[in-house]
């Protein structure tokens, strides 16, 4: 129980559905940016995206392969770990399940690598099921460097920096190993709805 | 909270005295959570101002006026009020003696208040690591932290460069502009050397300042961000 904070009322935005909003969020209009370093800006003649790890033989796609995969547009509700949501946010790219289709593995576990370094982790069970995407657009329109493009994981379900920028690919593993942020004390698997932000949430 | 300190017309610092206080390290941050008499809870991010080594924990906070937060530390707390935290939390965007140097930081607006930990923390354990501050702010009265910087600049390892980008005192002899690459190139250590860099303020300046030093050369592996967003504070 939290002690109370004489005199606060708080300002509640009555035009957002509390039933959509985490634990300890607020909604914003505005998409804040949280990045550990600079923003990587990847020509797209020389990106790929591979899956390896465990599997028999490492699987790319080059950008025009990956343009010419079915896509879809999502429309989703975001949560950053920062305290922001933002809701209905559009975006199109391709679902995870269309590039793992084909994948025989043994791995439970993934961690996604990025351009600059940054990496993440995740059980495969969410990266898959309809729940992962790698997202080219937002709005309709290219996504920014600064916001990941061209590029980006989006695993919506999970706090937003499992949605890794300037994703180039996917470590299938057997055991769980944690990723950047989850290695500096954030909770290893950053659910909003239960608030684990933190480790030991 | 024992103590409201009034940096500018925008930085307020809070002074607070924590029971079973952690120690921190010069960058993190702690998030403070406010609790309405019928449960409604509000929590935002406040980077940790003073150095591990301080008496007392001190957030420095920009009061925006359409924030739900910050105006009511700003504006209604008073001493003797408790105030919730947790923390301290991050830990890339820390600063310790054992990461070496030469040191550049790069602060935009109230950025530069992690960096104040790190400056503070840099004097505190009597560190040789030369550092360059290269701060950008609208006007000399905006300097959050004045008296204190320039104070530090008389030490031998720091050096303490203003950019006024809105309003310049008479004389001013400074830079009078936004950061941009020769700028940096101005001020930053050579990339030769392997200057270990912090970057912290508003998303459009971080990213020109990370762009620029990347552009002239900088290992981006070496630079390390902090980006407030527009409702970040």
């Amino acid at each position: 129980m939290s002690p109370l904070s004489r005199a606060f009322r708080g300002r509640r935005r009555s035009d957002a559905d509390p039933a959509r909003i985490p634990p300890g969020q607020y909604v914003t209009d505005d998409f804040p940016v949280l990045s550990a370093g600079p923003t990587p800006h990847r020509p797209l003649e020389t990106w790929s995206f591979t899956i390896q790890g465990s599997i028999d033989e490492p699987v790319s796609w080059t950008w025009e392969q990956l343009q010419a995969l079915p896509s879809e547009t999502i429309t989703t509700d975001i949560h950053c770990v920062t305290k922001w949501s933002k809701l209905d946010t559009v975006w199109t790219g391709v679902s995870l399940d269309t590039l793992l289709d084909d994948v025989e593995t043994s791995a439970e576990y993934v961690t996604a690598f990025s351009d600059g370094g940054y990496t993440t982790n995740l059980p495969l069970e969410d990266a898959t099921g309809g729940k992962a995407w790698i997202a080219y657009a937002f709005d309709g329109e290219p996504l920014a460097p600064e916001h990941g493009g061209p590029a980006r994981l989006l695993v919506p379900h999970l706090y937003f920096w499992k949605s890794a920028k300037w994703v180039r690919g996917l470590e299938l593993r057997n055991e769980d190993e944690p990723g950047f942020w989850e290695s500096y004390g954030y909770h290893n698997y950053g659910d909003p709805w239960r608030e684990q932000r933190y480790a030991g949430d | 909270m024992i103590e409201l300190i009034e940096e500018t017309a925008e930085a307020t610092s809070i002074v607070l005295d924590l029971p079973d206080r952690q120690r921190h390290r010069a960058g993190q941050h702690v998030d403070v959570r406010l609790t309405a008499e019928d449960g409604y809870e509000a929590q935002r991010s406040y980077s940790i101002a003073s150095a591990p080594e301080d008496a007392y924990l001190v957030l420095t906070v920009e009061r925006l006026d359409d924030g739900e937060v910050s105006p009511y530390l700003v504006d209604t707390l008073r001493p003797g009020d408790e105030l919730e935290l947790r923390g301290p939390i991050g830990g890339y965007f820390v600063w310790e003696e054992v990461l070496g140097g030469p040191l550049l930081l790069v602060a935009g607006g109230s950025g530069v208040v992690p960096l104040r930990a790190m400056l503070r923390h840099h004097q505190a354990v009597g560190s040789t690591i030369p550092v360059r501050l290269l701060y950008s702010v609208k006007s000399l009265d905006d300097v959050i932290y004045r008296d204190e910087l320039m104070g530090m600049a008389a030490d031998d390892e720091i050096d303490v460069r203003l950019t006024l980008t809105r309003e310049q005192p008479e004389g001013w002899r400074g830079y009078a502009r936004r950061i941009d690459q020769e700028l940096l190139a101005d001020v930053a250590w050579p990339p030769s050397e392997g200057p270990l860099t912090y970057v912290c303020g508003p998303t459009s300046f971080v990213e020109v300042a990370a762009n620029a030093l990347v552009g002239l050369g900088h290992d981006p592996g070496r630079i390390r961000t902090e980006r407030f967003g527009p409702t970040g504070g």
